[in-house]
This record gives structure tokens, C-alpha cells and sequence, in this order.
């Protein structure tokens, strides 16, 4: 079992590398998570864990504790309502603000097992009016390798397929191999993976037209949260927009965003002229 | 009352489908062979039908074929139930006029998603 001062060490630790946000009531958490982890590794118990992650020694070790402990769950089209708006209002907006040789930039923040940024890549591929015929880059970023490469990938079971996909979608942009639902190449074509870390500088990354960043704060404290919101406001293009999961605020955070008005979840710029809030159902 | 008709010839399968049925609200009837089924249909269209494939008189595929030649068949709401799972089944049974497809095994999460998908049940957003 893990005493005290490891389990603080531990909740420091992730703090520090991923910003996951570990309460005193989490032990269970911890143990299901790293058990596995221990065997895996041959660790005797948590106390040689602790020591092991104290000592810097172990980057692929640190890495699995970090990567153990994300919450990897995601659906097609999850919430729907924020797939729904970038349709019918943020892409119409965003396209009638840029020449037709833009290139439309879509940044997923935290893209798990890929659901998400290949609902986006489907819905562009059924309505390629929605882009006008401008270029899109997507690019899906997470901290986790091992979801990543599921990701890239594209790989789904049964279950993970039927939710939130119509048997339409599934016929048109999935091939079965063996008991897997893969995506097909056109979709996997549109999206770029890369591992990151959202509490690293987003420099590198360039300016986004949209940024898709749901259910990952929450696993966040407030100050963190402030942080990763304020220099997302500077990857995001003055008339691009922020979308948050269903339980996500920026309200009281981070006054760099404010609400669109009748689209929740979705943010702009504080200072963006008014004309794109205008940007209507 | 929206009403669904279960045909599958696994009693199981009706037991488990009723239940979550009845849960989101629909009235239940069962039929557990496509023959039977399309009786039950002459008489009253149910709103949605839940459709195994594979029963030993009359399969699946021949209820539909039957069902949608009459305009009347072509109101209810199809949804294949099947453990079919590969994609010439899928497509065969989206060409013949299945407006969805669940593979089994399944659960009450996404029935009540395939439900919603045809129009039958309000989203919960
Ligand atoms: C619950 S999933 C969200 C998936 C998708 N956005 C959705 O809403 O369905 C959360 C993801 O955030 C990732 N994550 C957690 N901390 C992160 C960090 N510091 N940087 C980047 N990604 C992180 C996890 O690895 C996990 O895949």
C-alpha cells in the first residue's frame, strides 16, 4: 500500500509533469492505475516507485506513471452540440474572414484515442462546403504516447464505432480488419498527431483558426488552468475560436476569452471585433 | 406510445431488449420469426422494429425485402440487431432499407443512441 509521504510525493509529481490534479481521497486511483505498472516494471512496491521517480533515472518509467494516470475515455462526436456549431456557425464564419488559399487550422488540445479530430476530419469530408475548398490541417495532440498511437492508428472495437456514428458513417469511412473498424486513409491523411504536453510553451505550434480543447482541464487546479488559457489565447487566430468541454469554463479564469453568445462551451477573444460573435445559429 | 417490435429468436435477446425498451419509455411487443413479425405488421405498424438477422424460418433479410415493398412497411423504423458484423451484412441490410444497425453484442447505451438517431427518442443533451 502506499504510505502518506509517497502518496504525496506521487500527487506532486504528476502535478508537476501533467498538471493532473490528484485530491487526498485518491488512493484507490493511484494503486488500480500503477499496480499494473510495478508488474510491468518489476518494481516491488511504491515506496521503490517513489524512489525510482525521485532519482531521475527512469524517464520511461516517469513516463508511464504520467501516461497511467490520464483519463483516455472518448467518443465520436462526443456532446455533438459543439460538432453541430463549428458546422453551422464557427466554419461559415471563419471562411467568409479568409482568402480561399488559407489554410484552415484545427488544433484538438488533448485528442486521446483520435474520436475527436476524426469527427472533425469526417464531418469535412461529408460537407466540403464547410472549408469552401480551403486546405485543413488538423493536428491532435496529447501527452500520452500510448493513446496516440492508437490515434494514428485509427483502429476502433465494435462498441467505440456505434456510438456516436451512423451506420452510414461507419460503411463510408471505416474498413473492417478482423475484429477491428480501421478509418480510411482519407481521413488519416487529414490529421497530424504529435505528442505534447499542454504545460509545455506552445511556440511550435503555430496559430490555430479553431482550437478544440475538451475535458482535459478539469483534471486541472484553477491556476493551471488560468496559465494554459491565456497562452491559448495567443496560438488562437483574433477572430478563431476556443472550444471547451461540457463541463469546462473559461468564465472567471482567464479573461483573455469571453463567451459566444447562444454556442456553449465556445470562447473568443475578449477583444475580437463584434462582428463574429455575430456569427449566428 | 411509441411502439417497438422485438424479433429475435433468442428469448434472451427479447428479454434484454424489452427490458431497456420498456425503460426508455416504448410499448413492446415480440415476435421470435420473421413470419410472425410481418403478421404482427399487417396488423399494426409498430413505430421502430429491432431485427435479428439469422432466425431459422424466415431471416431478417426477408422481413425487410417484404416489409418495404408495401408502402406501408416503409414507415417503421428499422434497426438490425445482429452479431452480422462485418461490412457486405451492414451494407446489404443499409441497401435494403435498414435505417440502422446495431452489432451484438450490445447495451442500453447504444440502442438508446441508435433510437435517437432514427428520430424515436429525443436527444439528452
Ligand atoms: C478525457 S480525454 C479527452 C478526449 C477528447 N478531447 C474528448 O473530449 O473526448 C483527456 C486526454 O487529455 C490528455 N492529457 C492529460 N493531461 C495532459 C497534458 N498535460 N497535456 C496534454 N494532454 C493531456 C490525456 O492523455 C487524455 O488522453
Amino acid at each position: 500500500m502506499i504510505r502518506p509521504a509517497d502518496y504525496d510525493f506521487f500527487a506532486r509529481f504528476l502535478k508537476e509533469r501533467s498538471g493532473l490534479i490528484l485530491t487526498d481521497d485518491k488512493h484507490y486511483l493511484l494503486e488500480s492505475r500503477l499496480i499494473p505498472l510495478l508488474n510491468r516494471f518489476a518494481i516491488p512496491d511504491f515506496a521503490r516507485l517513489a524512489e525510482i521517480l525521485k532519482s531521475n533515472e527512469a524517464p520511461i518509467i516517469a513516463e508511464a506513471v504520467v501516461e497511467a494516470m490520464t483519463t483516455n475515455e472518448s467518443l465520436f462526436f462526443r456532446d455533438k452540440v459543439p460538432f453541430e456549431d463549428m458546422a453551422r456557425s464557427l466554419l461559415p464564419a471563419l471562411c467568409a474572414a479568409r482568402l480561399k488559399t488559407h489554410t484552415l487550422r484545427i488544433w484538438c488540445a488533448a485528442a486521446s484515442t483520435g474520436q475527436e479530430p476524426y469527427s472533425i476530419a469526417m464531418m469535412l469530408a461529408e460537407k466540403p462546403e464547410l472549408t469552401g475548398g480551403r486546405r485543413v490541417q488538423i493536428i491532435g495532440t496529447d501527452i500520452s504516447s500510448e493513446v496516440l498511437e492508437r490515434a494514428r492508428a485509427g483502429r476502433y472495437n465494435q462498441f467505440e464505432v456505434q456510438r456516436g456514428l451512423s451506420v452510414q458513417q461507419l460503411l463510408k469511412y471505416f474498413v473492417k480488419s478482423g475484429d477491428w473498424w480501421e478509418v480510411v486513409p482519407q481521413l488519416k491523411a487529414m490529421i497530424e498527431y504529435r505528442k505534447f504536453n499542454l504545460l509545455d510553451p506552445f511556440g511550435g505550434l503555430g496559430t490555430f483558426d479553431l482550437i478544440m480543447c475538451r475535458n482535459v482541464l478539469i483534471y486541472f487546479d484553477v491556476p493551471t488552468k488560468a496559465d494554459i488559457l491565456a497562452r491559448m489565447s495567443r496560438q488562437l487566430a483574433p477572430d478563431g475560436f476556443l472550444q471547451l468541454g461540457g463541463a469546462e469554463t473559461a468564465i472567471g479564469i482567464c479573461d483573455a476569452f469571453r463567451p459566444l453568445p447562444d454556442h456553449r462551451g465556445t470562447y473568443v477573444h475578449t477583444r475580437a471585433p463584434a462582428t463574429i460573435v455575430a456569427a449566428r445559429r | 406510445m411509441k411502439t417497438c417490435l422485438v424479433v429475435d429468436d433468442s428469448s434472451v435477446v427479447r428479454k434484454v431488449a424489452r427490458g431497456i425498451l420498456e425503460d426508455l419509455g416504448f410499448c413492446v411487443e415480440e415476435a421470435a420469426d420473421g413470419a410472425p413479425a410481418l403478421e404482427m405488421c399487417a396488423r399494426a405498424m409498430p413505430d421502430a422494429i429491432l431485427l435479428d438477422w439469422s432466425m431459422p424460418v424466415t431471416d431478417g433479410l426477408a422481413v425487410l425485402e417484404q416489409l418495404r415493398s408495401s408502402e406501408a412497411g416503409r414507415t417503421p423504423k428499422v434497426i438490425f440487431c445482429t452479431a452480422k458484423n462485418d461490412m457486405e451484412h451492414i451494407a446489404r441490410a443499409v441497401s435494403l432499407g435498414a435505417d440502422e444497425y446495431i452489432m451484438k453484442p450490445f447495451d442500453s447505451e447504444i440502442l438508446r443512441e441508435k433510437l435517437e438517431a432514427v428520430g424515436l427518442l429525443d436527444r439528452v443533451d
